[in-house]
Protein backbone atom coordinates (compact mmCIF):
# COMPACT_ATOMS: atom_id res chain seq x y z
CA UNK A 1 0.00 0.00 0.00
CA UNK A 2 1.43 3.48 -0.87
CA UNK A 3 0.48 6.81 1.41
CA UNK A 4 -0.13 9.51 -1.57
CA UNK A 5 1.65 12.66 -0.99
CA UNK A 6 0.23 15.10 -3.42
CA UNK A 7 2.13 17.58 -5.63
CA UNK A 8 0.10 19.75 -6.92
CA UNK A 9 1.18 20.11 -10.68
CA UNK A 10 0.66 16.39 -10.94
CA UNK A 11 -2.13 15.35 -12.96
CA UNK A 12 -5.60 15.21 -10.80
CA UNK A 13 -6.61 11.71 -9.38
CA UNK A 14 -9.14 11.97 -11.31
CA UNK A 15 -7.40 12.30 -14.89
CA UNK A 16 -5.58 9.50 -14.29
CA UNK A 17 -7.74 6.78 -13.04
CA UNK A 18 -8.25 4.05 -15.32
CA UNK A 19 -11.62 3.88 -16.97
CA UNK A 20 -11.89 0.14 -15.42
CA UNK A 21 -11.66 0.99 -11.92
CA UNK A 22 -14.68 3.59 -12.61
CA UNK A 23 -16.60 1.10 -14.42
CA UNK A 24 -16.58 -1.27 -11.22
CA UNK A 25 -16.85 1.72 -8.78
CA UNK A 26 -20.03 2.01 -11.26
CA UNK A 27 -20.85 -1.52 -11.01
CA UNK A 28 -20.66 -1.45 -7.56
CA UNK A 29 -23.24 1.27 -6.96
CA UNK A 30 -25.78 0.29 -8.92
CA UNK A 31 -25.77 -3.11 -6.79
CA UNK A 32 -25.53 -1.10 -3.63
CA UNK A 33 -28.43 0.76 -4.56
CA UNK A 34 -30.43 -2.23 -6.24
CA UNK A 35 -29.79 -4.06 -3.45
CA UNK A 36 -30.67 -1.25 -0.54
CA UNK A 37 -34.10 -0.46 -2.65
CA UNK A 38 -34.39 -4.09 -2.76
CA UNK A 39 -34.38 -4.81 1.09
CA UNK A 40 -35.67 -1.47 1.99
CA UNK A 41 -38.81 -2.30 0.80
CA UNK A 42 -41.39 -3.17 3.00
CA UNK A 43 -39.77 -2.20 6.35
CA UNK A 44 -37.11 -0.43 6.46
CA UNK A 45 -38.10 2.77 4.82
CA UNK A 46 -34.45 4.28 5.43
CA UNK A 47 -33.08 4.44 2.45
CA UNK A 48 -35.32 7.30 1.24
CA UNK A 49 -33.92 9.87 4.36
CA UNK A 50 -30.43 8.24 3.07
CA UNK A 51 -31.18 9.14 -0.14
CA UNK A 52 -32.05 12.96 0.69
CA UNK A 53 -29.10 13.30 3.20
CA UNK A 54 -26.79 12.59 0.06
CA UNK A 55 -28.77 15.18 -2.03
CA UNK A 56 -27.83 17.93 0.66
CA UNK A 57 -24.54 17.22 1.12
CA UNK A 58 -22.20 19.83 0.40
CA UNK A 59 -20.62 19.58 -3.50
CA UNK A 60 -17.21 19.84 -3.06
CA UNK A 61 -18.01 16.44 -0.18
CA UNK A 62 -19.95 14.63 -2.95
CA UNK A 63 -17.60 15.88 -5.50
CA UNK A 64 -14.47 14.41 -3.52
CA UNK A 65 -16.23 10.76 -2.83
CA UNK A 66 -17.23 10.87 -6.47
CA UNK A 67 -13.39 10.97 -7.45
CA UNK A 68 -12.17 8.34 -5.05
CA UNK A 69 -9.79 5.71 -6.49
CA UNK A 70 -9.57 1.89 -5.59
CA UNK A 71 -7.76 1.84 -2.76
CA UNK A 72 -7.31 -1.40 -1.11
CA UNK A 73 -6.97 -5.59 -2.67
CA UNK A 74 -10.76 -6.64 -3.31
CA UNK A 75 -12.15 -9.16 -1.38
CA UNK A 76 -14.44 -11.90 -2.73
CA UNK A 77 -16.13 -11.65 0.30
CA UNK A 78 -20.18 -10.31 -0.39
CA UNK A 79 -21.22 -6.79 0.05
CA UNK A 80 -23.35 -6.17 2.87
CA UNK A 81 -26.42 -4.76 1.47
CA UNK A 82 -26.62 -0.60 2.09
CA UNK A 83 -30.06 -1.12 3.93
CA UNK A 84 -28.33 -3.34 6.41
CA UNK A 85 -25.11 -1.17 6.46
CA UNK A 86 -27.32 1.81 6.98
CA UNK A 87 -30.12 0.34 8.62
CA UNK A 88 -29.12 -1.82 11.46
CA UNK A 89 -25.91 -0.39 13.23
CA UNK A 90 -25.12 0.59 16.84
CA UNK A 91 -24.53 4.40 17.55
CA UNK A 92 -25.55 5.02 20.66
CA UNK A 93 -25.80 9.07 20.71
CA UNK A 94 -28.99 8.20 19.12
CA UNK A 95 -30.24 5.31 21.18
CA UNK A 96 -28.96 1.86 21.93
CA UNK A 97 -31.27 -0.33 19.82
CA UNK A 98 -29.83 -1.30 16.31
CA UNK A 99 -32.60 0.55 13.91
CA UNK A 100 -32.64 3.50 16.37
CA UNK A 101 -29.80 5.28 14.50
CA UNK A 102 -30.97 5.14 11.15
CA UNK A 103 -34.53 6.23 13.19
CA UNK A 104 -33.13 8.90 14.97
CA UNK A 105 -30.12 10.67 13.20
CA UNK A 106 -31.69 12.89 10.41
CA UNK A 107 -31.63 15.37 13.08
CA UNK A 108 -27.62 15.45 12.82
CA UNK A 109 -26.54 18.15 11.22
CA UNK A 110 -23.04 17.60 9.44
CA UNK A 111 -22.42 20.88 7.55
CA UNK A 112 -20.65 23.08 8.20
CA UNK A 113 -17.93 20.53 10.10
CA UNK A 114 -15.33 21.64 11.74
CA UNK A 115 -12.71 19.15 13.83
CA UNK A 116 -10.12 20.53 16.71
CA UNK A 117 -6.73 19.01 16.04
CA UNK A 118 -4.99 19.65 19.39
CA UNK A 119 -1.66 17.98 21.74
CA UNK A 120 1.50 17.23 20.49
CA UNK A 121 1.01 18.00 16.74
CA UNK A 122 3.03 21.20 14.75
CA UNK A 123 -0.51 22.45 13.01
CA UNK A 124 -3.34 22.55 15.66
CA UNK A 125 -5.95 24.29 15.04
CA UNK A 126 -9.68 24.31 14.09
CA UNK A 127 -10.33 22.86 10.93
CA UNK A 128 -12.99 23.07 8.43
CA UNK A 129 -13.45 19.40 7.48
CA UNK A 130 -13.15 20.96 3.83
CA UNK A 131 -9.82 21.90 4.15
CA UNK A 132 -8.74 18.81 6.52
CA UNK A 133 -9.55 16.79 3.50
CA UNK A 134 -8.37 19.34 0.82
CA UNK A 135 -6.23 17.96 -1.46
CA UNK A 136 -6.58 14.49 -0.05
CA UNK A 137 -6.78 11.66 -2.74
CA UNK A 138 -9.72 9.24 -1.15
CA UNK A 139 -9.82 5.39 -1.45
CA UNK A 140 -12.55 2.83 -1.62
CA UNK A 141 -11.80 0.31 1.06
CA UNK A 142 -13.89 -3.26 1.10
CA UNK A 143 -13.33 -3.84 4.64
CA UNK A 144 -14.54 -6.80 7.04
CA UNK A 145 -16.33 -4.58 9.86
CA UNK A 146 -16.69 -7.23 13.18
CA UNK A 147 -18.76 -6.00 15.84
CA UNK A 148 -17.84 -6.70 19.74
CA UNK A 149 -21.76 -8.29 19.86
CA UNK A 150 -20.35 -11.21 17.68
CA UNK A 151 -22.24 -9.58 13.98
CA UNK A 152 -19.90 -9.08 11.21
CA UNK A 153 -20.56 -7.16 7.71
CA UNK A 154 -18.44 -6.42 4.71
CA UNK A 155 -18.97 -2.84 4.13
CA UNK A 156 -17.23 -0.39 1.25
CA UNK A 157 -16.16 2.67 2.62
CA UNK A 158 -14.62 5.60 1.05
CA UNK A 159 -11.69 7.59 3.15
CA UNK A 160 -8.21 8.59 3.20
CA UNK A 161 -5.45 6.99 5.76
CA UNK A 162 -5.54 8.71 8.81
CA UNK A 163 -1.98 8.77 7.80
CA UNK A 164 -2.12 11.07 5.03
CA UNK A 165 -3.99 13.74 7.50
CA UNK A 166 -1.24 12.75 10.34
CA UNK A 167 1.65 13.21 7.83
CA UNK A 168 0.19 16.96 7.18
CA UNK A 169 -0.40 17.60 10.98
CA UNK A 170 3.07 16.75 11.63
CA UNK A 171 3.29 14.57 15.74
CA UNK A 172 5.67 16.29 17.59
CA UNK A 173 8.16 13.41 18.49
CA UNK A 174 6.56 13.44 22.22
CA UNK A 175 3.41 12.34 20.38
CA UNK A 176 2.55 8.21 21.56
CA UNK A 177 -0.83 8.40 20.87
CA UNK A 178 -3.99 9.65 18.80
CA UNK A 179 -7.38 10.38 20.89
CA UNK A 180 -10.49 11.37 19.38
CA UNK A 181 -13.85 12.64 20.32
CA UNK A 182 -17.12 12.67 18.56
CA UNK A 183 -20.17 15.26 18.54
CA UNK A 184 -22.10 15.09 21.84
CA UNK A 185 -25.03 17.47 21.62
CA UNK A 186 -27.90 16.58 23.06
CA UNK A 187 -29.85 19.29 20.54
CA UNK A 188 -29.26 17.10 17.92
CA UNK A 189 -28.46 13.64 19.47
CA UNK A 190 -31.64 11.70 21.07
CA UNK A 191 -29.44 9.22 22.75
CA UNK A 192 -27.03 11.70 24.28
CA UNK A 193 -30.47 13.33 25.91
CA UNK A 194 -31.47 10.51 27.11
CA UNK A 195 -30.41 9.69 30.89
CA UNK A 196 -30.62 5.72 30.46
CA UNK A 197 -27.81 4.87 28.08
CA UNK A 198 -25.07 4.73 30.85
CA UNK A 199 -22.31 6.55 28.88
CA UNK A 200 -20.50 9.71 29.74
CA UNK A 201 -20.74 11.97 26.99
CA UNK A 202 -18.91 12.31 24.68
CA UNK A 203 -17.75 9.14 22.98
CA UNK A 204 -14.15 8.65 23.35
CA UNK A 205 -12.09 6.48 21.59
CA UNK A 206 -8.01 6.59 20.57
CA UNK A 207 -5.16 4.47 18.90
CA UNK A 208 -1.33 4.02 19.50
CA UNK A 209 0.23 6.65 16.93
CA UNK A 210 1.25 3.38 15.21
CA UNK A 211 -1.99 1.46 14.72
CA UNK A 212 -3.23 5.54 13.87
CA UNK A 213 -0.19 5.58 10.92
CA UNK A 214 -0.87 2.02 9.73
CA UNK A 215 -1.80 2.21 5.93
CA UNK A 216 -5.12 0.46 6.90
CA UNK A 217 -6.54 2.67 9.85
CA UNK A 218 -8.92 4.93 7.44
CA UNK A 219 -10.87 8.00 8.10
CA UNK A 220 -14.14 7.51 5.87
CA UNK A 221 -16.33 10.58 5.12
CA UNK A 222 -18.38 7.75 2.33
CA UNK A 223 -20.01 4.33 1.77
CA UNK A 224 -21.07 3.00 -1.44
CA UNK A 225 -19.71 5.55 -3.55
CA UNK A 226 -21.85 8.03 -1.69
CA UNK A 227 -21.25 10.25 1.32
CA UNK A 228 -21.45 9.12 4.54
CA UNK A 229 -25.59 9.14 6.07
CA UNK A 230 -25.85 10.21 9.46
CA UNK A 231 -26.46 7.12 11.00
CA UNK A 232 -22.95 5.64 9.91
CA UNK A 233 -21.16 8.49 11.62
CA UNK A 234 -21.29 11.24 9.09
CA UNK A 235 -19.70 13.16 8.12
CA UNK A 236 -15.90 12.55 9.39
CA UNK A 237 -15.29 8.95 10.86
CA UNK A 238 -12.84 6.11 11.55
CA UNK A 239 -12.45 2.66 10.29
CA UNK A 240 -10.22 0.03 11.91
CA UNK A 241 -10.50 -3.02 10.78
CA UNK A 242 -8.93 -5.40 12.33
CA UNK A 243 -10.76 -3.98 15.82
CA UNK A 244 -13.88 -4.12 17.20
CA UNK A 245 -16.27 -2.10 15.32
CA UNK A 246 -16.64 0.40 18.67
CA UNK A 247 -12.93 1.66 18.16
CA UNK A 248 -14.39 2.96 14.81
CA UNK A 249 -15.62 6.02 16.22
CA UNK A 250 -18.05 8.18 14.50
CA UNK A 251 -18.91 11.87 13.51
CA UNK A 252 -15.65 13.21 14.96
CA UNK A 253 -15.19 16.69 16.25
CA UNK A 254 -11.28 16.65 17.90
CA UNK A 255 -8.71 14.96 17.27
CA UNK A 256 -5.48 15.20 20.12
CA UNK A 257 -1.83 13.73 19.65
CA UNK A 258 -0.75 12.46 23.28
CA UNK A 259 1.71 10.89 25.27
CA UNK A 260 -0.50 9.07 27.48
CA UNK A 261 -2.85 6.81 26.84
CA UNK A 262 -6.57 8.21 26.17
CA UNK A 263 -9.42 7.27 28.07
CA UNK A 264 -11.91 5.64 25.77
CA UNK A 265 -15.50 5.17 26.61
CA UNK A 266 -16.07 1.38 26.61
CA UNK A 267 -13.33 0.45 28.13
CA UNK A 268 -14.08 3.72 31.10
CA UNK A 269 -17.73 1.66 31.67
CA UNK A 270 -16.53 -2.25 31.89
CA UNK A 271 -13.06 -2.00 32.10
CA UNK A 272 -13.09 -6.42 32.40
CA UNK A 273 -14.94 -6.25 29.19
CA UNK A 274 -13.47 -3.49 26.81
CA UNK A 275 -9.84 -2.93 26.64
CA UNK A 276 -7.79 0.00 24.97
CA UNK A 277 -6.23 -2.33 22.13
CA UNK A 278 -10.32 -4.29 21.42
CA UNK A 279 -8.00 -6.08 18.55
CA UNK A 280 -10.27 -8.69 17.25
CA UNK A 281 -9.32 -12.09 18.84
CA UNK A 282 -11.22 -15.10 18.40
CA UNK A 283 -9.46 -16.39 21.61
CA UNK A 284 -10.11 -14.18 24.14
CA UNK A 285 -13.74 -14.33 25.19
CA UNK A 286 -16.05 -11.42 25.85
CA UNK A 287 -16.94 -12.52 29.40
CA UNK A 288 -20.50 -12.52 28.77
CA UNK A 289 -20.28 -14.44 25.43
CA UNK A 290 -17.54 -16.09 23.17
CA UNK A 291 -15.94 -14.36 20.17
CA UNK A 292 -14.60 -17.56 18.34
CA UNK A 293 -16.67 -16.93 15.58
CA UNK A 294 -19.42 -14.34 14.12
CA UNK A 295 -23.16 -14.33 12.42
CA UNK A 296 -22.13 -12.60 9.06
CA UNK A 297 -24.78 -10.30 7.96
CA UNK A 298 -27.93 -10.56 6.62
CA UNK A 299 -28.22 -14.25 7.49
CA UNK A 300 -31.76 -15.92 7.70
CA UNK A 301 -33.94 -17.59 10.04
CA UNK A 302 -32.79 -20.89 9.21
CA UNK A 303 -29.05 -19.86 8.57
CA UNK A 304 -27.33 -17.49 11.17
CA UNK A 305 -24.62 -17.90 8.73
CA UNK A 306 -21.65 -18.49 11.45
CA UNK A 307 -18.20 -17.73 10.53
CA UNK A 308 -15.45 -18.45 12.76
CA UNK A 309 -13.67 -15.27 13.58
CA UNK A 310 -10.08 -14.71 12.60
CA UNK A 311 -7.38 -12.98 14.75
CA UNK A 312 -7.09 -9.43 13.75
CA UNK A 313 -10.07 -9.88 11.97
CA UNK A 314 -8.29 -11.26 8.95
CA UNK A 315 -5.54 -8.56 9.26
CA UNK A 316 -2.37 -10.36 9.30
CA UNK A 317 -0.37 -7.76 8.68
CA UNK A 318 -0.97 -6.16 11.53
CA UNK A 319 0.71 -8.50 13.60
CA UNK A 320 3.86 -7.04 14.04
CA UNK A 321 2.52 -4.19 15.88
CA UNK A 322 1.71 -6.05 18.47
CA UNK A 323 5.25 -8.30 18.30
CA UNK A 324 5.84 -9.63 21.73
CA UNK A 325 2.53 -8.35 23.54
CA UNK A 326 0.38 -11.08 25.50
CA UNK A 327 -2.92 -10.14 23.95
CA UNK A 328 -5.07 -12.01 26.32
CA UNK A 329 -3.30 -9.57 29.31
CA UNK A 330 -3.92 -6.38 26.17
CA UNK A 331 -7.31 -7.56 25.06
CA UNK B 1 -64.39 -17.31 42.19
CA UNK B 2 -66.46 -17.65 38.76
CA UNK B 3 -65.29 -17.11 35.58
CA UNK B 4 -67.23 -14.18 33.79
CA UNK B 5 -68.03 -15.06 29.95
CA UNK B 6 -65.39 -12.05 28.72
CA UNK B 7 -62.67 -13.69 30.79
CA UNK B 8 -61.16 -16.24 27.71
CA UNK B 9 -60.54 -13.20 25.66
CA UNK B 10 -57.42 -12.82 28.00
CA UNK B 11 -55.96 -16.07 25.69
CA UNK B 12 -56.04 -14.24 22.37
CA UNK B 13 -54.75 -10.89 24.04
CA UNK B 14 -51.94 -13.04 24.72
CA UNK B 15 -51.56 -14.38 21.50
CA UNK B 16 -51.38 -10.67 20.04
CA UNK B 17 -47.46 -10.47 20.13
CA UNK B 18 -47.30 -13.59 19.41
CA UNK B 19 -49.18 -12.97 15.92
CA UNK B 20 -47.27 -9.82 15.51
CA UNK B 21 -43.97 -11.11 15.59
CA UNK B 22 -44.93 -14.02 13.14
CA UNK B 23 -46.00 -11.53 10.95
CA UNK B 24 -42.84 -9.71 11.42
CA UNK B 25 -41.31 -12.67 10.53
CA UNK B 26 -42.63 -13.77 7.79
CA UNK B 27 -43.09 -10.62 5.85
CA UNK B 28 -38.71 -10.67 6.34
CA UNK B 29 -39.53 -7.34 8.47
CA UNK B 30 -36.61 -8.47 11.59
CA UNK B 31 -33.65 -6.96 9.77
CA UNK B 32 -30.57 -8.58 8.56
CA UNK B 33 -29.83 -10.62 11.99
CA UNK B 34 -33.61 -12.18 11.95
CA UNK B 35 -32.66 -15.08 14.43
CA UNK B 36 -31.09 -12.78 16.89
CA UNK B 37 -33.86 -10.22 16.51
CA UNK B 38 -36.63 -13.18 17.05
CA UNK B 39 -35.05 -14.37 20.00
CA UNK B 40 -34.45 -10.88 21.82
CA UNK B 41 -38.41 -10.09 20.78
CA UNK B 42 -39.79 -13.82 22.38
CA UNK B 43 -37.46 -12.59 25.36
CA UNK B 44 -38.86 -9.51 25.98
CA UNK B 45 -42.23 -11.02 25.50
CA UNK B 46 -41.61 -13.38 28.30
CA UNK B 47 -40.68 -10.69 31.06
CA UNK B 48 -43.94 -8.51 30.21
CA UNK B 49 -46.39 -11.85 30.30
CA UNK B 50 -44.58 -12.57 33.51
CA UNK B 51 -45.39 -8.80 35.27
CA UNK B 52 -48.63 -8.93 33.51
CA UNK B 53 -49.16 -12.11 35.20
CA UNK B 54 -48.32 -10.59 38.59
CA UNK B 55 -50.62 -7.56 37.86
CA UNK B 56 -53.67 -9.02 37.49
CA UNK B 57 -54.11 -9.96 41.28
CA UNK B 58 -53.80 -5.73 42.15
CA UNK B 59 -55.34 -4.76 38.97
CA UNK B 60 -58.48 -6.81 40.10
CA UNK B 61 -58.30 -5.57 43.57
CA UNK B 62 -58.08 -1.64 42.43
CA UNK B 63 -60.18 -1.93 39.48
CA UNK B 64 -62.91 -3.83 41.50
CA UNK B 65 -63.11 -6.38 38.84
CA UNK B 66 -62.28 -9.69 39.72
CA UNK B 67 -62.74 -11.55 36.96
CA UNK B 68 -59.00 -10.27 36.07
CA UNK B 69 -58.06 -12.75 38.52
CA UNK B 70 -58.34 -15.41 36.23
CA UNK B 71 -55.94 -13.88 33.98
CA UNK B 72 -53.10 -14.80 36.26
CA UNK B 73 -53.26 -18.09 35.13
CA UNK B 74 -53.69 -17.11 31.33
CA UNK B 75 -50.35 -14.75 31.49
CA UNK B 76 -48.58 -16.75 33.55
CA UNK B 77 -49.19 -19.93 31.02
CA UNK B 78 -48.11 -17.53 27.72
CA UNK B 79 -45.22 -16.55 29.67
CA UNK B 80 -44.13 -20.14 30.28
CA UNK B 81 -44.80 -20.59 26.40
CA UNK B 82 -43.46 -17.22 25.00
CA UNK B 83 -40.21 -18.42 27.27
CA UNK B 84 -40.26 -22.31 25.79
CA UNK B 85 -39.89 -20.11 22.52
CA UNK B 86 -37.39 -17.99 23.18
CA UNK B 87 -35.29 -20.88 24.06
CA UNK B 88 -36.55 -22.77 21.18
CA UNK B 89 -35.27 -20.10 18.98
CA UNK B 90 -32.52 -19.64 20.59
CA UNK B 91 -31.17 -23.25 20.31
CA UNK B 92 -32.62 -24.30 16.84
CA UNK B 93 -32.04 -21.14 14.70
CA UNK B 94 -28.61 -19.35 16.62
CA UNK B 95 -27.32 -22.58 17.43
CA UNK B 96 -28.97 -25.29 15.54
CA UNK B 97 -28.24 -27.69 18.74
CA UNK B 98 -25.10 -27.61 18.15
CA UNK B 99 -23.67 -29.87 21.04
CA UNK B 100 -20.36 -28.07 21.62
CA UNK B 101 -21.86 -24.65 20.90
CA UNK B 102 -24.88 -25.65 23.83
CA UNK B 103 -22.53 -27.10 26.29
CA UNK B 104 -20.21 -23.79 26.35
CA UNK B 105 -23.26 -21.43 26.32
CA UNK B 106 -24.65 -23.33 28.83
CA UNK B 107 -21.50 -23.70 31.10
CA UNK B 108 -19.83 -20.54 30.78
CA UNK B 109 -22.43 -18.06 30.17
CA UNK B 110 -23.96 -16.41 33.21
CA UNK B 111 -26.83 -14.55 31.60
CA UNK B 112 -27.59 -18.20 30.17
CA UNK B 113 -27.81 -20.00 33.55
CA UNK B 114 -29.70 -17.55 34.74
CA UNK B 115 -32.10 -17.59 31.92
CA UNK B 116 -32.50 -20.79 32.52
CA UNK B 117 -32.86 -21.29 36.32
CA UNK B 118 -35.80 -18.64 35.64
CA UNK B 119 -37.14 -21.16 33.11
CA UNK B 120 -37.09 -23.63 35.55
CA UNK B 121 -38.82 -22.27 37.90
CA UNK B 122 -41.88 -22.01 35.77
CA UNK B 123 -41.80 -25.91 35.09
CA UNK B 124 -43.68 -26.70 38.48
CA UNK B 125 -46.24 -23.54 38.01
CA UNK B 126 -47.29 -24.38 34.45
CA UNK B 127 -47.61 -28.19 35.35
CA UNK B 128 -49.58 -27.37 38.41
CA UNK B 129 -51.80 -24.70 36.53
CA UNK B 130 -55.13 -26.37 36.09
CA UNK B 131 -57.91 -26.49 38.42
CA UNK B 132 -57.39 -29.95 40.22
CA UNK B 133 -53.75 -29.52 40.54
CA UNK B 134 -55.10 -26.37 42.95
CA UNK B 135 -57.57 -28.35 44.76
CA UNK B 136 -55.52 -31.98 45.24
CA UNK B 137 -52.69 -29.02 46.64
CA UNK B 138 -54.47 -26.47 48.60
CA UNK B 139 -52.27 -24.68 50.51
CA UNK B 140 -49.52 -26.20 49.31
CA UNK B 141 -50.19 -24.93 46.22
CA UNK B 142 -50.18 -21.06 47.27
CA UNK B 143 -47.13 -21.57 48.24
CA UNK B 144 -45.61 -23.34 45.50
CA UNK B 145 -46.80 -20.91 43.19
CA UNK B 146 -44.59 -18.05 44.85
CA UNK B 147 -41.92 -19.47 42.62
CA UNK B 148 -43.16 -16.67 40.39
CA UNK B 149 -40.96 -14.16 42.17
CA UNK B 150 -37.89 -16.17 41.84
CA UNK B 151 -38.67 -16.51 38.49
CA UNK B 152 -39.34 -12.80 37.47
CA UNK B 153 -36.02 -12.01 39.38
CA UNK B 154 -34.35 -13.68 37.86
CA UNK B 155 -35.73 -12.93 34.38
CA UNK B 156 -34.57 -8.74 35.52
CA UNK B 157 -31.54 -9.80 36.20
CA UNK B 158 -30.66 -11.79 32.63
CA UNK B 159 -32.66 -9.01 30.87
CA UNK B 160 -30.34 -6.65 32.76
CA UNK B 161 -27.22 -9.00 31.84
CA UNK B 162 -27.49 -8.74 28.35
CA UNK B 163 -27.48 -4.95 27.40
CA UNK B 164 -24.10 -3.94 26.67
CA UNK B 165 -25.24 -0.67 28.37
CA UNK B 166 -28.43 1.35 28.65
CA UNK B 167 -30.76 0.99 31.69
CA UNK B 168 -33.83 2.27 30.23
CA UNK B 169 -35.97 -0.80 29.74
CA UNK B 170 -34.30 -2.38 32.95
CA UNK B 171 -35.30 0.03 35.39
CA UNK B 172 -38.69 0.23 33.89
CA UNK B 173 -39.33 -3.65 34.56
CA UNK B 174 -37.83 -3.12 37.71
CA UNK B 175 -40.48 -0.32 39.20
CA UNK B 176 -43.13 -2.37 37.98
CA UNK B 177 -41.84 -5.11 40.04
CA UNK B 178 -41.02 -3.17 43.08
CA UNK B 179 -44.48 -1.56 43.08
CA UNK B 180 -45.98 -4.90 42.99
CA UNK B 181 -44.03 -6.35 45.12
CA UNK B 182 -44.30 -3.14 47.82
CA UNK B 183 -48.22 -3.77 47.00
CA UNK B 184 -47.96 -7.27 47.70
CA UNK B 185 -46.59 -6.19 51.35
CA UNK B 186 -49.38 -4.28 52.23
CA UNK B 187 -52.11 -5.93 51.03
CA UNK B 188 -50.27 -9.29 52.08
CA UNK B 189 -52.75 -10.78 53.61
CA UNK B 190 -55.67 -10.32 51.16
CA UNK B 191 -53.47 -11.77 48.64
CA UNK B 192 -52.76 -15.26 50.10
CA UNK B 193 -56.06 -15.96 50.87
CA UNK B 194 -58.70 -16.57 47.98
C1 LIG C 1 -38.03 -16.67 32.58
C2 LIG C 1 -37.13 -16.90 31.70
C3 LIG C 1 -36.59 -15.86 30.74
C4 LIG C 1 -36.92 -14.56 30.56
C5 LIG C 1 -37.98 -13.75 31.29
C6 LIG C 1 -36.07 -14.03 29.54
C7 LIG C 1 -36.11 -12.73 29.08
C8 LIG C 1 -35.19 -12.18 28.22
C9 LIG C 1 -35.14 -10.80 27.86
C10 LIG C 1 -36.07 -9.72 28.36
C11 LIG C 1 -34.11 -10.64 26.98
C12 LIG C 1 -33.63 -9.34 26.39
C13 LIG C 1 -34.22 -9.09 25.04
C14 LIG C 1 -33.77 -7.75 24.52
O1 LIG C 1 -32.61 -7.63 24.12
O2 LIG C 1 -34.60 -6.84 24.54
C15 LIG C 1 -33.53 -11.93 26.78
C16 LIG C 1 -32.47 -12.18 25.94
C17 LIG C 1 -31.92 -13.42 25.76
N1 LIG C 1 -32.25 -14.57 26.43
FE1 LIG C 1 -33.75 -14.81 27.75
N2 LIG C 1 -35.24 -15.03 29.09
C18 LIG C 1 -35.52 -16.16 29.81
C19 LIG C 1 -34.94 -17.39 29.68
C20 LIG C 1 -33.93 -17.67 28.77
C21 LIG C 1 -33.41 -18.98 28.51
C22 LIG C 1 -33.88 -20.25 29.19
C23 LIG C 1 -32.44 -18.83 27.56
C24 LIG C 1 -31.57 -19.86 26.92
C25 LIG C 1 -31.05 -20.87 27.45
C26 LIG C 1 -32.36 -17.44 27.23
C27 LIG C 1 -31.49 -16.90 26.31
C28 LIG C 1 -31.46 -15.59 25.93
C29 LIG C 1 -30.61 -15.06 24.91
C30 LIG C 1 -29.59 -15.84 24.11
C31 LIG C 1 -30.89 -13.70 24.80
C32 LIG C 1 -30.30 -12.72 23.82
C33 LIG C 1 -29.04 -12.17 24.24
C34 LIG C 1 -28.47 -11.31 23.16
O3 LIG C 1 -28.95 -10.18 23.01
O4 LIG C 1 -27.59 -11.77 22.47
N3 LIG C 1 -33.29 -16.77 27.97
N4 LIG C 1 -34.20 -12.85 27.54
Amino acid sequence: MIIRHKDPSAPKSHEITPESVYLKRRELMMLGGLAGLFSAMPAWGREIKAVDEEASRPLWLKDQVARAIDGAPDTDETLTPYADVTGYNNFYEFGTGKTDPAENAHTLKTDPWTVTVAGEVEKPGTYALEDLLKGQQLEERIYRLRCVEAWSMVIPWVGVPLASLLIKLQPTSKARYVAFTSLADPKQMSGVRSPFTGIDWPYREGLRLDEAMHPLTLMAVGLYGRTLPNQNGAPFRLVVPWKYGFKSIKSIVRIELTETMPETTWNMLAPDEYGFYANVNPAVDHPRWSQSRERRLPNSFFDPNWVPTRPFNGYDEVASLYKGMDLGKFY
Amino acid sequence: MKSKHWTWVGWPLGALPLAWITMQAAGGQLGPDPAETLVELLGWWSLVMLLACLTMRPAAQLLKVPGLVIWRRTFGLWAFGYVCMHFLAWATLLLGWDPSFLGEELTKRPYIIIGMLAWLALWPLALTSTRQSRRRLGRKWVKLHRLIFPAVLLGVVHQSWVQKSGYGETLIFVSVLLILLLYRILHGRNMIRK
